[in-house]
């Protein structure tokens, strides 16, 4: 099987690791060769933030390069357009339509771009965009994009309900469990 | 059992498995896990060290003792460790000592892209570099191998793609390894002139044969392919993009001992294809070395030597097809990294600029206070430069910029080697004005003890350095203490401080927002009715802030209650509590 990769982009502190860390477990435990990249130390502060998850039978590269990527997930609208130039023309973006102003735009030294799910649209990228937000709170934090996120993923996938749950279950603390996996169930649309 | 391994960790599990038992680093990005992971395993003792050159001192202690130590570090801290380490090149060890160093090519988290390998040439050791997770775990045993078959304290490279990803490895047991007896030996531990001399010949013959090692060496592996036209030479992350865009025709050579690199081998090779290509980040260290011996390859031509690589700069540099992705005729604006909602820095640094200062900075996360809309800070060189420069700068001017020039340093850096720059300044008596920002943790590198915190790497209570007295101790008299978040406290002292007519401390105390103890209060809201738009609010760069429909608006899931932008606001529209 050739690699399949997957980019899950947002702002620092959003939760991206989790994300990675669920996906890694699920692929490996589906016996493919996986690697997972991520970025430590200064643009976790606040900054935009990737993280790098490729798999099949062997990989090379911990990393993701332009035109590579079939899925980018987004756990913020502007990141997700920040970084289609890595998506392969066949690949989708699934996206929070959540947005957050980088400090340029909190400065007013720069605007947050107007219509973005459209505009790439437009550019040819095809493009799930959904308010992962207000389903993380329908399960109990703003915390959880990530599982609503993973949740909306797992429909492009096919792996069954049973899989995902037990990379859930390896990921996240028990006491969390039942937020996760509810908010995971909300982004599948279950 | 199979398992996914962040590729620092893995280099813990392969201390581990090598029966390391002494561990003594100084946090830095990308190379702050291994230790940390290191940490968790009972059977070795772990420790941070006040910096980097403590670090490999105590570590090459430990091995001089018998037992197998470890020393991390970023690439910048091998600066500060270069001393010991290339005197310990010459007196070797007794039980094994690996010292790792992460590279941190496209400066992902650094202040510039140094080639380490430059380091193991110079001080004439042996150094592997590791391309994945499991080689993480089996060069950290391999180095323990050949640094006590061959006396030497061995490198062990990193790079971030290599530290910070995650690959499959499978762990084994761990080995006993019995605490080798120490011996006295002057002729050999004991570097003054007559005993060195005699140590000196003693490296280069260690260097050849290491050499004749590195020719047979399994970790240097000749991947054999069926075309003749082209052969690469490559090592680390590099061999994975290599990998990935040539496919299994092309002979690779790679390299998992990068010094001293197998001459036989190299010339073999090259002997094997028409045209040889080395694949190399940063430097043209192994192409230089190649050039050396009359061989003919390229490299450098095709690849910069500035910024990492990845799989499509090695397509496009040999001339391979280059996916390309979708382009957005948009302007996107950038993201960059910010201090904090509630970061103690930030009001410290408000103060700063509003007295329209100069301000020497140093390395944390407080060097964000450079960015706007704060731009608060003049120059950041390294580790302890704030102090050291200040002195310099006020004595340059004849003391005209005692009253308007500050250093700022946090505590963990501070401890690092500002104090050392400190003393100068009290010794050779500047009028200098030092500003520690003391937030009860090493930040940017995510979270780790310091001898200012009162705790070890293990979490359990430590002695704890008091700053005030150690202050007053290397001669400073004028010591005080302010709240950052009391913006008229800070300005007021920081005005009497810089009117001092001799050397002040001020430390600038408050726990950073993010630990776990620290009890935030209820976030503020606007008065919307109060708010005149003046955007006075604005001039901290707080995250938590931004203007909505002509109004200041507090995003309450950010905010931390500090209480620095209500002080800012003259229409008292920034209230406490939610709406």
């Amino acid at each position: 099987m050739k690699t399949k990769n997957i980019m899950i982009v947002g702002v620092g502190g959003q939760g991206s690791l989790l994300a990675s860390k669920l996906l890694g477990k699920l692929l490996l435990s589906r016996g493919f060769d996986v690697k997972v990249s991520e970025v430590h130390g200064m643009s976790q502060r606040g900054g935009s933030v990737v993280t790098y998850v490729r798999y099949g039978d062997r990989v090379f590269s911990p990393i993701i390069d332009l035109g590579e990527a079939d899925f980018i997930v987004s756990f913020e609208l502007l990141e997700a357009a920040r970084w289609t130039q890595y998506l392969k023309p066949d690949g989708t973006i699934i996206t929070n339509t959540q947005q957050i102003n980088p400090m340029p735009v909190i400065t007013g030294a720069a605007e947050y771009p107007a219509a973005l799910a459209e505009k790439m649209k437009a550019a040819g990228c095809r493009i799930d965009a959904f308010d992962a937000l207000s389903l993380a709170e329908e399960a109990g934090s703003s915390k959880a994009v990530n599982l609503v996120l993973m949740g909306r993923l797992s429909k492009y996938f096919d792996f069954t309900p049973e899989e995902w749950k037990e990379a859930i279950v390896q990921s996240v603390p028990p006491k969390y469990l039942d937020l996760n996996v509810k908010a995971f169930a909300l982004g599948a649309e279950l | 059992m199979k398992q996914l391994m962040l590729g620092n960790e893995a280099v813990a599990r392969g201390l581990y498995e090598a029966g390391c038992s002494f561990v003594s680093s100084y946090p830095g990005t990308p190379s702050t896990e291994i230790t940390e992971c290191a940490a968790k395993y009972r059977e070795i003792y772990a420790e941070w060290a006040p910096n980097e050159k403590v670090a490999v001192e105590a570590a090459f202690g430990a091995s001089l003792a018998g037992k197998r130590s470890f020393c991390g570090m970023k690439h910048v801290g091998l600066n500060v460790a270069a001393d010991p380490l290339f005197t310990i090149s010459y007196t070797g060890v007794n039980a094994g000592m690996i010292i790792a160093v992460a590279d941190d090519a496209g400066m992902h988290s650094s202040q510039n892209e140094q080639d380490s390998r430059n380091y193991a040439k110079a001080a004439k050791v042996p150094m592997l570099e590791p391309s994945d997770a499991a080689e993480g775990i089996a060069f950290a045993k391999l180095a323990y191998e050949i640094s006590e078959q061959f006396d030497t304290p061995v490198l062990l490279k990193m790079c971030t793609r290599v530290a910070h990803s995650q690959s499959i490895v499978e762990p084994s047991e761990r080995m006993e390894i019995l605490q080798k007896p120490y011996e006295k030996n002057p002729m050999k531990y004991i570097m003054m002139p007559g005993y060195a001399k005699k140590r000196h010949p003693v490296v280069e013959a260690r260097l050849e044969a290491l050499k004749d090692y590195a020719q047979t060496a399994p970790c240097n592996r000749w991947e054999k392919g069926t075309d003749r036209k082209l052969g690469i030479i490559t090592s680390s992350t590099c061999y994975q993009y290599v990998r990935e865009v040539c496919g299994e025709d092309v002979s690779v050579l790679k390299l998992g001992m990068i010094w001293p690199l197998p001459d036989n081998l190299l010339k073999d090779f090259c002997a094997s294809v028409d045209r040889v290509v080395v694949v190399e980040e940063l430097d043209g260290f192994v192409e230089d070395y190649c050039k050396t011996l009359d061989l003919t390859v390229e490299g450098k031509n095709l690849f910069s030597n500035i910024d990492e690589l990845s799989q499509n700069k090695i397509a496009a540099g040999l001339g391979l097809p280059v996916p390309e992705g979708i382009t957005l005729n948009e302007a996107i604006p950038p993201r960059p990294p910010v201090m904090c909602a509630g970061c103690p820095h930030r009001g410290l640094y408000y103060t700063l600029k509003k007295l329209k200062l100069n301000v020497i900075g140093d390395i944390g996360c407080y060097t964000l206070g450079a960015v706007a809309p704060l731009n608060a800070v003049d120059s950041v060189i390294c580790m302890g430069a704030s102090v050291s420069g200040i002195h310099g700068f006020n004595k340059a001017n004849d003391g005209k910029t005692d009253g308007n020039t500050v250093a700022v340093i946090g505590d963990s850096t501070f401890m690092h080697s500002g104090m050392t720059g400190l003393v100068n300044i009290a010794y050779n008596d500047s009028h200098s004005t030092v500003i520690i920002l003391d937030n009860s943790i090493t930040g940017m590198t995510g979270h780790q003890q310091n001898p200012t915190t009162g705790y070890n790497l293990k979490g359990d209570p430590a002695a704890k350095v008091d700053l005030e007295a150690l202050c007053h101790a290397l001669g400073i008299r004028r010591v005080c203490v302010v709240d950052p978040y009391d913006l008229a406290q800070c300005e007021r002292v920081i005005r009497e401080e810089l009117a001092a007519p001799e050397a002040s401390v001020i430390i600038s105390r408050r726990p950073c927002a993010l630990l776990k103890y620290v009890k935030h209060n209820a976030p503020l809201h606007v008065d919307t009715e109060k708010c005149k738009n003046c955007k006075a609010c604005m001039k901290i760069g707080c995250p938590a802030i931004s203007i909505a429909d002509g109004k200041a608006k507090v995003d309450a899931t950010l905010c931390t209650g500090c209480g620095v932008c209500r002080q800012l606001c003259k229409f008292d529209a920034l209230r406490e509590g939610r709406t």
